[in-house]
């Protein structure tokens, strides 16, 4: 099962279409796709706007690989649940987000095991061709890094 | 009948307010908990479905909104000063967006110490809200050290 997701804030209508258009040619595979609030129906996989997050986290849990735009709840769920997963970076200038952080995200985290990324609409269809040699990170603990805890730890107890 | 009294005593432990936006920003705060398990904490964030990350926890919800909507960012604004003041928290820790901002304005003015942990996604510059609390936070912490470095803020690991 491939699960397509943009999160619940906004549309990502450029990467949904893509994922649409390259579902129309492989009938045989299994996919479902979060949209968010948008005008678009796609016509070759189901789909829904929203998902609780309770729902969200079993299908990650239940998907084989993870389509997603660049934001960070995608990546740390899917790294957490030790899923690869295919992210396209949201462009300010097209309106799609506030400014192009998920630009950085994708240069940065996409040099990690298990995280590959699609700079636009065109590499899609190529990067979804290649999903299966696509191999599962090793999963991440659900917390932050040991250090990033003592530090805030200290800081809660008053230790500045 | 009457009950043996409890022996009354104050919870001595610091207060924290743990607040965060949606999606990315609250799946990183969440990574955070840890840090507060010697903490009352008041867990605040824009989506009730939340709730079921953390269950038996103090937990609010606001407005969602964002810096464009300013009508709804004025609703977000009142309720977080209604949570600051009533729970008057020690500490104040944001992982962003905008409710971040607000509770480390209003938790300073009701002399809490304060911590913004800006989004790993701001892989290249520290973001605009983590910009703007710098004078206000008694720390801010960037999650790249080589952002770190370019902006003089500090790092101390990361979500990941």
């Amino acid at each position: 099962m491939i699960l397509v997701t943009v999160g619940y804030q906004m549309a990502f209508d450029r990467l949904v279409d893509a994922v649409d258009q390259w579902a129309a040619e492989h009938p045989d595979a299994e996919m479902f796709a979060q949209i968010g609030p948008s005008e678009l129906r796609p016509k070759n996989m189901p789909f829904t706007a929203f998902m609780e997050p309770v729902e969200f986290t079993r299908r990650v849990e239940a998907c084989s690989v993870l389509v997603a735009h660049a934001g960070m709840g995608s990546i740390l769920t899917a790294l957490q649940f030790g899923k690869p997963i295919l992210v396209m970076p949201r462009h300010a200038a097209r309106g799609e987000t506030r400014n192009d952080h998920q630009i950085a995200t994708s240069r940065r985290l996409g040099e990690r095991p298990g995280i590959e990324v699609a700079m636009d609409e065109t590499e899609i269809a190529d990067k979804l061709d290649r999903l299966a040699s696509l191999e599962a990170p090793p999963k991440i603990s659900n917390v932050a890094s040991p250090e990033l805890i003592a530090r805030l730890r200290g800081f809660v107890a008053g230790q500045g | 009948m009457t009950k043996p009294e409890m022996p009354k005593t104050p919870d001595s432990r610091p207060k924290v307010l743990a607040i965060a936006s949606g999606g990315g920003h609250w799946v990183q705060l969440m990574r955070l908990r840890p840090a507060f398990a010697d903490a009352a904490v008041t867990f605040v964030t824009v989506r009730p479905s939340y709730q079921s990350d953390v269950p038996g926890e103090d937990f609010r919800v606001i407005p969602d909104a964002t810096r464009w909507n300013k009508f709804k960012l004025l609703l977000m604004a009142a309720k977080i000063f209604w949570i600051v003041a009533t729970v008057r928290p020690d500490v104040v820790v944001s992982t962003g967006a905008a409710p971040g901002y607000f509770a480390i304005r209003f938790g300073k003015w009701f002399r809490a110490r304060t911590c913004w942990i800006d989004s790993i996604a701001n892989a290249e510059i520290l973001s605009l809200s983590g910009q703007q609390i710098r004078p206000h936070a008694s720390i801010v912490l960037t999650q790249w050290p080589h952002v770190a470095e370019a902006s003089g803020v500090e790092f101390a690991g990361s979500v990941l």
